[in-house]
């Protein structure tokens, strides 16, 4: 990102408070993750190719991703999403 | 002796496990009644959690029900900043759940970065580059019916105050007019002259040149500055994440706004749904209500479920269920059993509300289980 004064700094949106931790699962994690709730890939919540972070951490369509959010009842809690068109 | 590795047996969630590890810590009980503790602490956890197929949608929608009509009808309120309005109470509510694209009253919240953030004057800085300043605010505007011009006398004090300079005043000047007229400066007073020979031209010019955006941005009205603990923190009427983020001093990782449609397009669906459990929060809270998280949370993850918002209600999560007699049932009745009925739809009675309508058990609960014998099968 570049600044109006012509001063550029690295910023990730990442960064941001109101996001969290976002990462791409690997192949065999997303085997065993699958396996372990029972699902298919399908059944998981989606998240949106076009979505700024999938952009910022490069996801594909296809790819799983992993959400590691701050909690409010449980501290932390993870979730998942399904990248798609 | 640490806890920890007791701890670390049982699948608890990882607010759960400090709060026990605090106990503990205090009571400091020898290993195997630690581990009794757990244990029973554990047996607890495990029966306080959600049955399976208990109707979660429907409790939440109560107990966020129930309170909502307590909710003020009042609109507007001065809520923690003064002078700056902001839509409060059960209108907020809707707003929130209904995702409005834009809402009655954009406000953000922008931190600053520690260089800016200790000093009034640097934070005055920055809420300078922030805050829409027009041509109106440092010039007096003229229209010249004779000659066919405008001329703009600026002020020399508020653009001092502004940290505005002159040659900044022409070169926006210039890119505003453009081809429809000329802009001849005398003795530090800039005179415009329409080419057209027409009064509405110049008329509109006038209009135009009076609303002219000089400094700051269009979207941000109004900035006002507050001292919250050690820091100074800004606080606007409008919003526009893209833009402040890109201005000098803003601590963008700390900026807010209560657009929540804004914060999916700029950070994406899942900050998104941080904002909507924050903004339905902290507005029922305003009101002295007490509702529990876990119902607004599954608010939250309903409606960003499918990577994009979608609002509660015919446009949104009610309208798009697959059964016909369920979205019939919520709104508009007539329309979508009609068109059910010209495009030939089916409905597989899946649901809670199609069965409730024909007098079937509902799949919930233990309605919600089926046994299936297998016959001659033998372990």
């Amino acid at each position: 990102m570049v600044f109006k004064g012509g001063r550029s700094m690295k910023v990730s949106l990442q960064d941001h408070v109101l996001v969290p931790k976002h990462e791409i699962l690997k192949e065999e994690e997303v085997e065993e993750l699958l396996k372990l709730l029972r699902v298919s890939k399908e059944q998981l919540p989606k998240i949106k190719a076009s979505d700024p972070i999938v952009k910022e951490i490069g996801a594909k369509p296809g790819d799983v991703v992993k959400i590691t959010r701050k909690s409010l009842t449980a501290g932390v809690s993870i979730f998942y999403r399904l990248v798609v068109e | 002796m640490s806890y920890d590795a007791i701890l670390k047996e049982y699948p608890l969630p990882p607010s759960v496990k400090q709060e026990i590890k605090e106990e503990l810590e205090r009571l400091k009980p020898k290993k195997n009644v630690a581990k009794k503790i757990v244990d029973l602490c554990y047996q607890a956890y495990l029966s306080n959690l959600i049955e399976p197929g208990e109707a979660v949608g429907i409790v939440a929608a109560q107990s966020i029900g129930e309170p909502g009509t307590q909710m003020t009808m009042r609109t507007f309120h001065y809520a923690g900043v003064a002078e700056l309005n902001v839509t409060l109470g059960l209108p907020r509510l809707i707003e929130i759940l209904d995702v409005r694209k834009n809402p009655s009253t954009p406000m953000m919240t922008i931190r600053l970065l520690p260089e800016y953030a200790k000093d009034r004057d640097k934070a005055r800085e920055v809420a300078n580059r922030i805050e829409a300043t027009h041509l109106k605010d440092v010039a007096e505007i003229e229209v010249d019916l004779r000659e066919m011009s405008i001329t703009i006398k600026p002020d020399r004090e508020a653009m001092n105050k502004k940290d505005l300079t002159i040659d900044e005043l022409r070169e926006k000047i210039e890119k505003s007019i453009k081809k429809g007229a000329e802009l001849i400066e005398e003795k530090g007073i800039f005179v415009v002259k329409v080419k057209k020979d027409s009064y509405k031209v110049l008329m509109d010019t006038f209009e135009e040149l009076k609303e002219l955006v000089v400094m700051g941005i269009k979207e941000i009205k109004r900035v006002i500055i507050r001292k919250e603990g050690e820091e100074y923190v800004l606080y606007t009427e409008g919003s526009s994440m893209k833009k402040v983020m890109k201005v000098k001093g803003v601590d963008f990782t700390r900026t807010i706004t209560n657009d929540i449609y804004e914060i999916y397009e700029v950070l994406g669906i899942e900050a998104a749904r941080t904002a909507i459990i924050n903004e339905a929060i902290s507005t029922l809270e305003e009101q002295g209500l007490e509702v529990d998280v876990r119902h607004i949370m599954l608010v939250a993850d309903v409606m960003t479920a499918d990577g994009e918002l979608r609002q509660i209600g015919r446009h949104g999560v009610a309208g798009e269920k697959q059964s016909i007699l369920a979205r019939a049932a919520f709104e508009m009745t007539v329309n979508n059993l009609l068109d059910a009925a010209v495009r030939g739809e089916v409905d597989y009675l899946k649901g809670i509300t199609e069965n409730i309508i024909i007098g079937q058990p509902i799949k919930l609960g233990t309605g919600d289980v089926e046994l299936i014998a297998r016959l001659g099968v033998r372990r």
